[in-house]
């Protein structure tokens, strides 16, 4: 057991963390979130300068050899600067189907998306699916030696960023059955690929995205055409223990804020800080973000044992991500009283995170169920 | 970083298994309440392991503890969490032990450390009193020099099991004009010293678990002062952290849950186990999933403090979930035998009864576990004490 980080680890966070610092404070990615693209693609290109995009594919993908602790690394700064651009969208879905797809496929994708001039978003959810990965309305039939793929998918995050999407969709059997799914190589401009574009309250950019009659090659297909999902699953809890680590990183800044904000106002001729009821509630708050690492370190490191294994330990750092940052996000705009509530104070933003952070890859109670079931497999087998 | 074993500790993980299996006396599995035993059968296990030389696995290896790493004693833990091990008592291994090793003189360390090694001597705490509880520096038992002896006089509560102690430990007031925390010595007491005596408490479990200590004119040789005179409070204070460490038993928890699953796959609900209703399968994995957390947040602190650092003031985060999943554990376990959580009254015999003992063999101690650990988040600073630490030495505030 070994809980450090290698040499290489530890400067893509020191480069990254002095990166956000000098040119992504709170004004800057303020603006940058008010302007017409919502992201800066000059600073994506850093990203990909500093080998950031590159850090967690294997040498032979052209990566840095990295992985999904290098990814957690990334994703752990992003959370504190609140950083607004599709890594995860792009490196840790996009390139986590892509590194599973075929030579033709790594040879045409992953080269420029290591480069920073291919960017993807992961369409999934539908409007009526919730967070069942399974339950598509989305088709892709069958034509000729391709697809034609029709469908709506919902709050594409980054798609209106993105040059490509990674989409689900039924080649087979009934709605919401385990198998029949594929996953398809679309790109944006493909004719009858249309979006419409909005910002979420979280900062971002997302987009509806509706697929009409949408030729694609049979070379579009990642995997199996009849049986995507245990790849879909296996993906997703990729992003999960990325989007744990995150979070992380938006609650440590957030509980330290509280806590020094605490320090500077007084209320009643003291510094709230010496409230005995508020310094316990921040204890709760350190010890919810500091489980919240233990959680992402957990799952992160369970990425590659056996199916069960691994979703057990997604689901069960996704509740417990959920329930801290709810947990923390509310006390930070509590203790920071009317001044939490404005759009001035950092604060309120990282809250915001937080909060769609629980509703992404499903939020507390989906999870709970779902490495309940998993438990329930366990003594069904332990029965027989 | 990674979850794996080296070959070597899983080649450890095999041989520690095997000693267990072999070893571990077949007379003390599944015993129940721990408050219902025999002083030979607490020292047992501990007397066997001492003879190995793997009773106090966590100290320096000059002072006879093993060297292992925090992996190692991980995997110590863990497999003697699989038989329900009747572990060493903290009271001389975890507490007096590395304060005797870390401020004792040579002679007290020559005299004391190994009857704590081989468990020939039991050891009792002598901090609380009625008056002083989570505000520990507050105590008044004093200790005034009189020549070559200390003479103590006060009162201690929740000696816990003092019945069978042979030494105690007990912070004293040697300069009742210094600051609170200021004149407090750590004074090593014999505990058949003319003077002692030691009154049963009856807990709310019906066990006699602790003890109220009375000192009256108790005289103890000068040379039993550890470290130096009024400085107690550095020491209790090290000791203390010591206790927090070890307080998360996260492997016994991890035990508990699968006795818990096992309890809820007998027990039924309109036909169907208990452990397949959905509303009760999501308190356990809740449990569960909470328990992963606190496992990885010792581990981690573990890792930390194998690059060096000693348990500081984050092992209180351990103390406080730790203690609040065991509590949680307990409170599951009665539910899950509902009726039966209702008989089985520890004490009760003859009392106009004729059978104690109706329940299924599970749920017969659900009730006396569930209270009894109320105790947790009370003792070794209470949970609200563990914020206090944590607010002033992570928080700084």
């Amino acid at each position: 057991m070994d809980f450090n980080f290698t040499e290489e680890q530890t400067m893509i966070r020191d480069s990254l963390a002095r990166l956000i610092r000098e040119q992504y404070d709170f004004d800057t990615r303020r603006k940058v979130v008010a302007s017409k693209e919502g992201w800066r693609p000059k600073m994506w290109a850093q990203f990909a300068e500093l080998g950031l995009l590159a850090a967690p594919f294997s040498e032979e993908d052209g990566g840095l050899g990295g992985g999904p602790i290098d990814a957690m690394v990334v994703m752990e700064e992003f959370g504190k600067g609140l950083v607004v651009e599709p890594f995860l969208q792009t490196v840790v879905l996009g390139g986590g189907f892509l590194k599973r797809g075929s030579d033709a496929q790594k040879a045409e994708h992953l080269a420029p998306l290591i480069a920073g001039e291919r960017v993807f978003a992961f369409a999934y959810a539908e409007p009526k699916g919730r967070y069942n990965l399974a339950d598509l309305e989305t088709t892709a039939k069958k034509d000729g030696a391709g697809w034609k793929i029709s469908g709506h998918k919902a709050v594409v995050v980054g798609a209106p960023w993105a040059s490509h999407l990674i989409v689900t969709a039924r080649t087979a059997g009934g709605r919401r059955d385990t198998k029949g799914i594929g996953v398809f190589i679309v790109a944006k401009d493909a004719k009858g690929v249309t979006t419409r574009d909005y910002p979420t309250v979280d900062g971002r950019r997302a987009s509806e995205v509706h697929f009409d009659n949408v030729s694609v090659g049979a070379d579009a297909v990642i995997g199996d055409a009849g049986n995507g999902l245990p790849l879909i699953e296996r993906v997703t809890d990729e992003a999960i223990a990325a989007l744990c680590a995150e979070a992380c990183g938006a609650m440590k800044v957030a509980q330290n804020m509280t806590v020094e904000y605490s320090r500077q106002r007084k209320q009643f001729g003291t510094p709230i800080g010496k409230f005995q009821v508020l310094q316990h509630k921040m204890v709760d708050m350190f010890m919810e973000a500091e489980q919240s690492v233990s959680m992402t370190y957990m799952a992160t490191l369970k990425l590659d044992e056996d199916d069960v294994t691994r979703k057990k330990a997604a689901s069960a750092a996704k509740v417990r991500i959920g329930q801290a940052g709810r947990f923390v996000g509310q006390n930070a705009i509590q203790i920071h009283g009317g001044m939490g509530m404005t759009d001035e104070l950092a604060i309120g933003h990282y809250f915001k995170r937080l909060t769609i952070i629980d509703s992404e890859f499903g939020n507390v109670d989906h999870h709970l169920k779902r490495y309940t079931d998993l438990s329930a497999v366990d003594v069904a087998v332990a029965a027989e | 970083m990674n979850l794996d074993f080296t070959p070597e500790e899983t080649a450890f993980r095999d041989e520690v298994r095997a000693f267990i299996r072999d070893n571990y006396p077949k007379e003390l599995t599944n015993m129940g309440a721990r408050e219902d035993l025999t002083r030979d059968q607490f020292l047992a296990w501990h007397k066997i392991l001492g003879k190995k030389g793997w009773s106090t696995v966590a100290w320096p290896k000059k002072y006879g503890g093993t060297g292992w790493t925090s992996t190692q004693r991980y995997i110590w833990s863990e497999e003697n969490a699989r038989v329900d091990a009747l572990m060493p008592l903290p009271f001389g291994v975890s507490m007096v032990g590395p304060v005797i090793y870390t401020f004792g003189s040579e002679e007290q360390k020559e005299r004391h450390l190994p009857g704590i090694r081989s468990g020939d001597v039991w050891w009792a705490q002598g901090y609380s009193e009625p008056g002083a509880g989570s505000d520990l520096a507050s105590l008044k038992t004093t200790a005034v020099r009189d020549g070559d002896h200390y003479v103590i006089n006060g009162q201690k509560t929740w000696t816990t099991l003092a019945q069978h102690a042979d030494w105690g430990f007990f912070l004293c007031r040697t300069d009742p004009s210094a600051k609170q925390q200021e004149g407090i010595s750590f004074i090593l007491v014999d505990m058949k010293t003319p003077g002692i005596e030691v009154r049963p408490i009856k807990l709310i479990d019906g066990t006699h678990e602790v003890n109220e200590t009375w000192l009256t004119d108790v005289r103890v040789p000068v040379e039993n002062l550890v470290g130096k005179e009024n400085e107690g409070w550095t020491y209790a204070k090290f000791l203390l952290a010591h206790e927090r460490s070890g307080i998360a038993g996260v492997a016994r928890s991890k035990r508990g849950v699968e006795r818990l699953r096992d309890i809820a796959s007998n027990e039924t609900i309109d036909g169907t186990p208990l452990i397949l209703n959905g509303d009760f399968a999501r308190k356990i994995s809740q449990l569960e999933i909470d328990l992963t957390a606190l496992e990885f947040t010792e581990l981690r602190t573990l890792a930390s403090e194998a690059a060096g650092k000693g348990p500081g003031p984050e092992s209180s985060i351990l103390k406080i979930k730790g203690t609040e999943i065991q509590q949680r554990l307990t409170e599951l376990t009665l539910e899950a035998v509902g009726n039966y959580g209702a008989p089985y009254a520890r004490g009760m015999e003859g009392h106009g009864v004729n059978d104690l003992n109706v329940g299924p063999d599970y749920s017969n101690h659900a009730a006396d576990t569930y209270f009894n650990m109320r105790k947790t988040s009370i003792y070794g600073g209470s949970n609200e004490i563990q914020r206090n630490i944590i607010t002033k030495m992570i928080l700084g505030l």
